[in-house]
């Protein structure tokens, strides 16, 4: 390999960057500057994204530590909104946690959890009108629980089982419900994003009043449709919210590995010219506020707001992700912001609307509730070895109408379910009509 | 063919006849907008949108960012609403900053969704080589389309089909990629580069009707019937092909696919069944090119029938070469080879 011939010059330096802690390490984030309550001012909804660029880096907050609500953020949601999203919150905990348990009992191959950051979806999915449209990550899954999409849906496309109504094409988690205005889930990265601001395009030349609101992680704002997409937004200010869920962890990759070390996810929407805000994200009243901000913005024709949510994913990445074998374990326990559940209850036992009773009645009620709906999934069948839709299945909809070279590889695939599956997939029905 | 629609019938080129194409539809369609790299006020670099703003104002018809992947993926989010979005892809080897929006994305909507989301899409893209546009200017990328599932591959040889072709395309729910051989945008270029190209006002098929007609997809069309042998090609080296056989009477079926995906199959098979030879003609590169998937198709079908080995007359497995272009075309010299060959055995 040819080097350089002058040696009288200092040896450059490849910057690899690497979180602070690793297992084994005790986690200490007592350097991470959080602001007060109130110190985050809220700008007026039509301010220019010029004269606000200092919010990229501020942190809007409404709940203290204590549950106190205060600022000039705060939504001043009645305790009847207040309730419904603790609800919510405790229905999706619930819901993953069962999930969660299902994968590890075989029953699927794959979930997801969003503990930690349940506000991300929850307050939000609250905050925006029914018909917006989501183009979600995989992590969203408080949306449509707050939109009244039947967790029995979930859980059936989660086995992929018979009442799959995605047919079982797509890996657990990837819902897809456009009578819920939320978009298929791709399972690649990012590439919802331009998606999003096509459509809002599209809804702006319309002279529609929907918007589009749109997630993507802090790891995947790397990702070229990420650039691509907020260039768009720009260009043709299109109603759009960009929420980028900074959880700190990318599987493995810490939020160095994403750019984090030099500046906050916010400020990638700067140069750009977005207005872009950085929200305690695990305060999900701050979400609320920060949601109908940037909703208001996109209604009014003040364009395209990137939201950072700064939080902690709490769990591992996914079902086939350990965590303990690259992060200090108490990572979590030690988070400066919290979790998101406990501050929302704290509060609203503060305010005299809630109790540690009645909290601990809901909890059980929406893990009964749970427990009866898996147990209505688990009779349309569980993954298993899978096959619980007719063979011809797998050929529908590649096209409108299956040309010739499909069909006959259809009738390949129903003369293989004669010669080689036929016990088989007939013992299966059988087990799915009990 | 099909029936000859009433309207009015106009000398076009191809470019003429991709403009009027978009024109019907935008103006039968409210939901048809055009957006891409320098096709608004400007009308695009090869003038295929021209004068389309002006009639149908910037929210149908408008400027991107120099953005494939921004410009695909908004097309996604934009069929999502319910729009029938037609990007343009300044030239075809510009595509792959946006190929994942259109394999990941665009293709497998309908299937992972079940159909709850659908991707009508047409991606007009100038493909092919013939303009000195060196390795950056002029490939032929169909066969990444034909390989993933989900789109369907367009490829027109003249302005008639073009025309007929888009407006099926862009009516179709599926997404489209039309290709369209920008080396005969201005006439049908035989391949004899030293020779004077005719103006497609010569040609039959540059007599286009002004208004709305279809071509369905999925139909080829024999441009030259023959008993002794079976050329299979599309685009441009339709022309070439033509050429060939004109010049020296040979005796073919000359098969313009027309569309690639969904691929007639029936055309091919019974006109090789007939004549127990065959020739495929592409100008894209030779390994895994669409030829190789035709050979494969006719030797499974036609294996009894066939009297000589299949020939693919192709590209070279090089990059497109700029000043050797002509050395790396396949032209008459490399299809008389071929056909020699075929015919000897």
């Amino acid at each position: 390999m040819r080097k350089s011939d002058k040696q009288n010059l200092p040896s450059l330096n490849l910057h690899i960057p690497e979180p602070k802690f690793r297992p084994g390490d005790i986690a200490d984030f007592s350097d991470i500057d959080i602001e007060d309550v109130g110190v985050t001012a809220r700008p007026d909804e039509n301010s220019k994204p010029i004269d606000m660029q200092h919010m990229a880096t501020g942190l809007i907050r409404v709940l203290d530590m204590e549950g106190i609500a205060g600022g000039p953020w705060d939504p001043k949601l009645s305790s009847s909104i207040k309730l419904k999203m603790l609800h919510h919150m405790v229905q999706v905990r619930s819901f993953d946690d069962r999930m969660f348990r299902a994968q590890r009992q075989g029953k699927t191959s794959f979930y997801m959890k969003c503990t930690g950051e349940e506000a991300t979806s929850i307050a939000p999915a609250m905050a925006l009108a029914h018909d917006d449209m989501i183009f979600p990550s995989y992590r969203q899954q408080g949306i449509l629980l707050v939109r009244d999409y039947p967790m029995l849906d979930m859980m059936n496309q989660i086995y992929s089982n018979r009442e799959d109504t995605l047919k079982g094409r797509q890996l657990p988690i990837m819902y897809s419900s456009p009578e819920h205005s939320f978009f298929s889930i791709s399972g690649n990265l990012a590439t919802q994003y331009p998606q999003a601001v096509g459509w809002a395009m599209a809804s702006a030349a319309k002279q529609d009043t929907r918007i589009a609101a749109t997630w993507c992680g802090e790891g995947s704002t790397a990702e070229g449709d990420f650039h691509s997409a907020l260039t768009f937004a720009a260009v043709y200010n299109a109603p759009v919210i960009f929420n980028v869920v900074n959880n700190q962890w990318a599987i493995s990759s810490f939020s160095g590995i994403a750019g984090g070390e030099r500046a906050t996810f916010a400020s990638r929407g700067l140069g750009y010219g977005i207005a872009s805000i950085r929200v305690d994200g695990n305060d999900p009243l701050a979400v609320y506020a920060a949601t109908q901000w940037a909703a208001n913005r996109a209604r009014t024709n003040n364009g395209p707001t990137l939201i950072e949510h700064f939080t902690y994913r709490a769990e591992g990445h996914s079902t086939s992700d350990d965590p303990s074998s690259y992060r200090a374990t108490e990572e979590y326990a030690k988070w400066p912001l919290g979790d998101p559940l406990e501050r929302l209850k704290a509060h609203l036992i503060r305010e005299g609307e809630w109790d540690e009773d009645r909290h601990e009645m809901l909890k059980k009620t929406m893990d009964d509730e749970v427990k009866a709906t898996q147990k209505l999934a688990e009779k349309n069948g569980i993954l298993g070895h899978g096959m619980h839709q007719e063979f011809e299945t797998m050929f529908e909809d590649v096209f409108e109408e299956m040309p010739w070279h499909l069909r006959e590889q259809m009738e390949m695939s129903l003369a293989e379910k004669i010669s080689k599956f036929s016990t088989k997939s007939k013992e299966k029905k059988g087990q799915g009509n009990d | 063919m099909i029936d000859m629609p009433s309207s009015p019938v106009k000398t076009m080129n191809m470019i003429d006849a991709i403009n009027s194409a978009l024109d019907v539809m935008l103006d039968r369609d409210d939901n048809v907008v055009l957006l891409g790299e320098d096709i608004g006020y400007f009308g695009g670099v090869f003038r295929a949108t021209a004068n389309l703003q002006e009639k149908y104002g910037k929210r149908r018809v408008f400027d991107t960012p120099i953005s494939e992947n921004g410009i695909l993926g908004a097309a996604v989010g934009m069929g999502a609403y319910g729009l029938r979005p037609v990007p343009e892809i300044q030239f075809a080897d510009y595509i792959y900053p946006g190929l994942d929006q259109i394999v990941s994305e665009a293709a497998r909507i309908r299937y992972r969704s079940a159909g709850d989301f659908i991707s009508p899409m047409t991606i007009r893209t100038p493909f092919g080589g013939g303009i000195f546009g060196g390795q950056t200017h002029s490939q032929s990328p169909e066969s990444l389309f034909t390989h993933m599932s989900g789109v369907k591959t367009i490829i027109p040889a003249t302005p008639y089909d073009a025309k007929g072709l888009l407006i099926s395309a862009i009516e179709d729910n599926d997404p489209v990629i039309f290709f369209e051989p920008k080396r005969i945008y201005n006439g049908p270029f035989t391949g004899y580069y030293d020779r004077p190209v005719e103006p497609w006002s010569k040609h039959i098929a540059s007599q286009v009707p002004e208004g709305y007609y279809k071509i369905p997809l999925g139909k080829a069309d024999i441009v030259h019937e023959g008993e002794g042998l079976t050329i299979i090609t599309y685009g441009t080296m339709v022309h070439v092909a033509m050429a060939v056989v004109n010049e020296h009477c040979i005796d073919a079926d000359v098969i313009d696919l027309r569309t690639l995906l969904p691929l007639d199959i029936e055309t091919i098979e019974a006109s090789v069944q007939k004549t127990g030879r065959c020739l495929i003609v592409h100008e894209a590169t030779r390994t895994s090119g669409f030829g190789a998937e035709l050979a494969a198709l006719v030797a499974e079908r036609c294996f009894y029938h066939l009297e000589a080995p299949i020939e693919r007359v192709t590209g070279f497995d090089t990059p497109y070469p700029h000043s050797l272009e002509w050395a790396y075309f396949p032209g008459p010299v490399r299809i008389t080879t071929a056909i020699e060959k075929i015919m000897k055995d």
